[in-house]
């Protein structure tokens, strides 16, 4: 008689600062795959927790099968079966597959574990979903995929029927989103229901059947996939039309800018080289792309020219400037060695919008405005005599919110580690592109961000170009690569496999070349060709 | 426990003292108790004292103050390392290095007490450098290098003491061979100046050593408050990568605020030293005065502002305890302190329970006040509709 699984009824969830709900509706029917749709810093992930009970909220009710349950803790939303897949996975590093997901329900007989009787279970889910995991393998040693599946396993084991991902695919190949779509269906073929996040129009417009929509807290509404468009999606998601193409002018590139020379970087996790002999150029006023399957040496390579990491070979000039100059082992005694320090090239006019935010571009425990001249404070403007000039940053800080739109509960002494993800980004884009710098290094600018402010940030990428920037943008992100970029270079196991221009290539083309199936040799010009026309 | 401490950074200033004072009347509650349990005829008179007597007339308070002097530099030297990410265990033995420097340059060298405190201040600065070098170099955690340098300087202190015939006592008629000249006896001009205030309070404990102290507490919030080296020095505190980064020299970071750190604890053991009431004695332990910056800092979240409030009351239970003798013994009155101390620094715990409950009153008042407008908006909505 009931159609709906699970029913959130006007659901309300403050934090100091913020209402992150505010009553929001959502109802799960049986068997359904349903999206939920918004911008970083929307709700979502609260509303989620609401339903996971990672948080209580201060109002509304929640209903599973028509009655209303209190959800005070994940048991209780175990014993429910709902699972939830977060978007940053929670296992145990050092534990093999198989521990992971029997981990806390462990089949025993006197406290012994039934291992065999586990690995059963776990081999027979994994073969009926095609799940493929190798149950001994330890985690630290398997691929984020890998991982993931190892999460999906954990709420199959665990027999849940409502399915939580939280924005699943940010951590994973254009294949796997595939693989992971099709899994996807296949549960819901089988009546269990999911509730997908996610901000990727393309995703949803595949594989759901509805979709809730919230903004700042509020449900906007919930419609029918098939009734829908990605325009109106991103209109209801952001409040107003979204440009999914940059529109750019023509490149006009000028003086080169950063002059890459056989750059060589060790690599952490294995004996060879991460980063092997790649060269290359970046001009002014053009933004080039370095594109390629996460781990093929991008990471590397950017720490290496950032100054973070110390590479072993080659040499970097930025501005006419030698920053980086260093010869193989064999011939060190005769050339000056130049490693330049992360100062000296921020001095030179290096930005860098980082990889791994909360690692590297923030201190989570500063303040929004104390984060904003992370990479300024010692600039006179800020600082007389070693004394920090707080009104002066409180004025920049403020001037930086307005223009970027980083929204937070407290303005500029908000502790940034209360802030969404998204808008931790803004900040750190605010504060890189800001700085007026020479070369932009951007990487994954735009990872885990929402429509709205990827349109926001490649149109400061095309700005900061125009201006007569130059712009080295690291990217997986295919659709991100061909938009925005004036030229593509693919980076294949540490070297750069092939040049292309956006306007003469196609997506496909590009996914070859970045896993590794073809290279630009000595023909390569007429295998460029040939792939184009088909 | 760090968690908590992070996050209490953004409460403001007033939650953060009744947190403190709600735990200092906890921790005196459960000694109250430990009193009556351990000798129930002799608790309320005892309890009397130990919370009274460093008021009850000017030569106790002058203790007090006279003991908070080096509390308050021990406690710097343990916050400002750990607003740098830091544990520095190795107070006691900067304490002891800085003592040291302090009694040499008074009995041996015959130098007045300025500069016995600026050499006091240059050897727990140098006793500091040594973790710091090994933490940022090689790595290696600062915890066991400054607790094997708090043994490497005492024993390398008693064994240059011991060869300085000099400094002992006896060279200057004293009776014990085991401990440094009476400084009144050796240089009056090392004393710590007392300004006229030890007749003015009755006490010869009192001198200026606890203004000193006060200064530097200042000077060190306004490094870690103020400046572009204080915000590089917590960047590298909270975030060690982000700092790499920012183009911020995690290593040289690192080996100053040990150095900095050092020469708060050795002007501690200076102060307390150069007062000229207690002479540095030859014995195989160490001084637990740097020990005891552990929970002054804990207790005032190291902030420098606080520390100086924090050394103020352990001192003064201290003095309240001895004064609860002979109807306690001194071991009983050691672990009565120790636990009004201890439950005390639960003040970061209370001051979460206090946040969330004014939280949920303001969200109570809120929704009293969301309750009418809201009812009318429901109406509208269904004339709308």
């Amino acid at each position: 008689m009931n159609d709906y699984v699970i029913e959130m009824l006007n659901i309300t969830k403050e934090f100091p600062g913020i209402r992150a709900n505010d009553d929001i509706t959502l109802r799960l029917k049986r068997g359904e795959i349903h999206a939920l749709l918004g911008e970083n810093g929307a709700g979502k992930s609260t509303l989620m927790s609401v339903l996971f009970g990672l948080y209580q909220p201060e109002k509304g009710t929640i209903k599973k099968d028509g009655e209303i349950v209190r959800i005070k803790d994940p048991n209780d939303a175990n014993a429910l079966h709902i699972g939830m897949v977060h978007q940053h996975f929670k296992l145990v590093e050092i534990f093999t597959v198989l521990d992971n997901i029997i981990l806390g329900v462990e089949p025993n007989k006197m406290g012994f574990i039934q291992e065999s009787e586990a690995r059963k279970k776990v081999v027979e889910l994994s073969d009926r979903y095609g799940l493929k995991v190798d149950p001994d393998a330890v985690i630290e040693d398997i691929s984020v995929g890998m991982q993931q599946r190892v999460e999906i396993l954990k709420m199959l084991y665990r027999d849940n029927d409502i399915l939580i991902f939280d924005e699943p695919t940010a951590v994973l190949t254009p294949q796997e989103i595939e693989e992971l779509m099709d899994i996807m269906r296949s549960f819901a073929k089988e009546g269990k229901s999911i509730l997908f996040i996610t901000h990727k129009l393309n995703e949803i417009m595949a594989v759901a059947d509805r979709c809730t929509v919230l903004r700042k807290g509020q449900c906007v509404g919930t419609v029918n996939v098939k009734d829908t468009s990605k325009q109106e999606l991103s209109r209801m998601m952001v409040g107003r039309d979204v440009e999914f193409v940059v529109s750019k002018d023509e490149a006009k590139p000028g003086e080169t800018v950063l002059e890459i020379e056989h750059l060589t970087v060790p690599s952490k996790l294995h004996k060879n080289n991460a980063v092997k002999d790649v060269s290359f150029h970046v001009r002014a006023g053009e933004i080039v792309c370095l594109a390629g399957i996460e781990g093929n040496g991008q990471t590397e390579f950017v720490y290496a020219l950032t100054g973070l990491e110390k590479p072993s070979a080659g040499s970097i000039t930025l501005k006419n400037e030698r920053i980086l100059q260093l010869a193989p082992r064999a011939q060190k005694a005769g050339d000056r060695q130049i490693n330049a320090s992360v100062r000296q090239r921020s001095k030179l006019g290096m930005s860098h919008i980082p990889e791994d935010r909360q690692k590297y571009g923030l201190v989570l425990d500063y303040t929004l405005e104390e984060n904003l001249v992370l990479q300024r404070y010692w600039q006179p403007e800020f600082q007389k005599n070693g004394f920090i000039k707080k009104g002066e940053v409180r004025k920049y800080a403020e001037k930086l919110i307005r223009q970027y739109d980083i929204r937070s509960g407290q303005g500029p002494v908000t502790t940034v580690r209360s802030m969404s993800g998204g808008n931790q980004q803004k900040a750190i884009v605010a504060r890189e592109i800001d700085k007026e710098p020479e070369l932009l290094v951007a990487v994954q600018p735009t990872r885990g961000l929402d429509v709205g402010a990827i349109e926001y940030i490649h149109k400061q990428l095309v700005a900061a170009r125009d201006n007569g920037k130059a712009v080295l943008l690291v990217s997986l992100e295919l659709d991100e690569v061909m938009n925005v970029s004036d030229r593509i270079l693919v980076m294949y196991e540490g070297e750069i496999v092939g040049e292309f221009d956006p306007k003469k290539t196609t997506v496909q083309e590009l996914g070859l070349f970045m896993a590794g199936a073809k290279r630009q040799g000595a023909n390569s010009s007429t295998e460029r060709t040939a792939n184009t026309d088909a | 426990m760090p968690e908590k401490k992070k996050r209490s950074f953004n409460f403001p200033g007033s939650t953060s003292i009744l947190a403190s004072l709600i735990s200092i009347g906890i921790g005196l509650i459960f000694g109250l108790i430990l009193l009556i349990v351990l000798n129930p005829s002799a608790a309320g008179g005892a309890f009397v004292s130990l919370v009274t007597t460093g008021f009850r007339s000017s030569d106790k308070f002058a203790k007090v103050l006279y003991q908070a002097a080096p509390l308050v530099m021990t406690g710097l030297s343990v916050g400002f390392a750990f607003k740098t990410g830091l544990f520095n265990i190795g107070a006691s033995g900067q304490y002891t290095v800085g003592a040291a420097a302090a009694l040499i340059g008074a009995i041996q060298f015959q130098l007045p007490w300025y500069v016995c405190l600026l050499l006091a201040l240059v050897g727990g600065a140098f006793w500091g450098i040594f973790p710091g070098l090994f933490k940022a170099l090689f790595n290696v955690n600062e915890v066991i290098t400054s607790i094997m340098f708090n043994w490497i300087g005492m024993f390398a202190v008693n064994l240059t003491i011991n060869n300085l015939p000099m400094m002992l006592a006896k060279y200057w008629g004293g009776a014990q061979m085991d401990r440094t000249a009476n400084l009144a006896q050796a240089n009056p001009n090392a004393l710590i100046p007392r300004l006229g205030l030890d007749t003015l309070m009755h006490s010869n404990y009192m001198n200026t050593g606890i203004f000193i102290a006060i200064v530097f507490a200042i000077i060190a919030w306004v490094i870690l408050s103020k400046t572009t080296f204080g915000y590089e020095l917590k960047a590298c505190g909270f975030n060690r990568n982000a700092s790499l980064y920012a183009g911020i020299s995690a290593k040289r970071n690192i080996v100053l605020s040990m150095v900095i750190s050092g020469a708060f604890a050795g002007v501690g053991g200076g102060l307390y030293y150069l007062a000229g009431n207690g002479q540095y004695t030859l014995v195989k332990q160490l001084l637990t005065a740097g020990f005891n910056g552990i929970p002054v800092a804990l207790l005032a979240s190291s902030n420098p502002i606080g520390i100086i409030f924090s050394a103020l009351f352990v001192s003064y239970i201290q003095v309240g305890g001895d004064a609860m003798q002979p109807d306690f013994v001194k071991e009983i009155i050691d672990i009565i302190i120790s636990v009004i101390i201890y439950l005390a620094a639960f003040a970061l715990l209370t001051r979460e329970l206090l946040t969330r409950r004014q939280m949920l009153r303001q969200e109570e008042e809120n929704s009293a006040a969301d309750a009418l407008p809201a009812a009318s908006e429901e109406k509208d909505e269904v004339s709308q509709s």
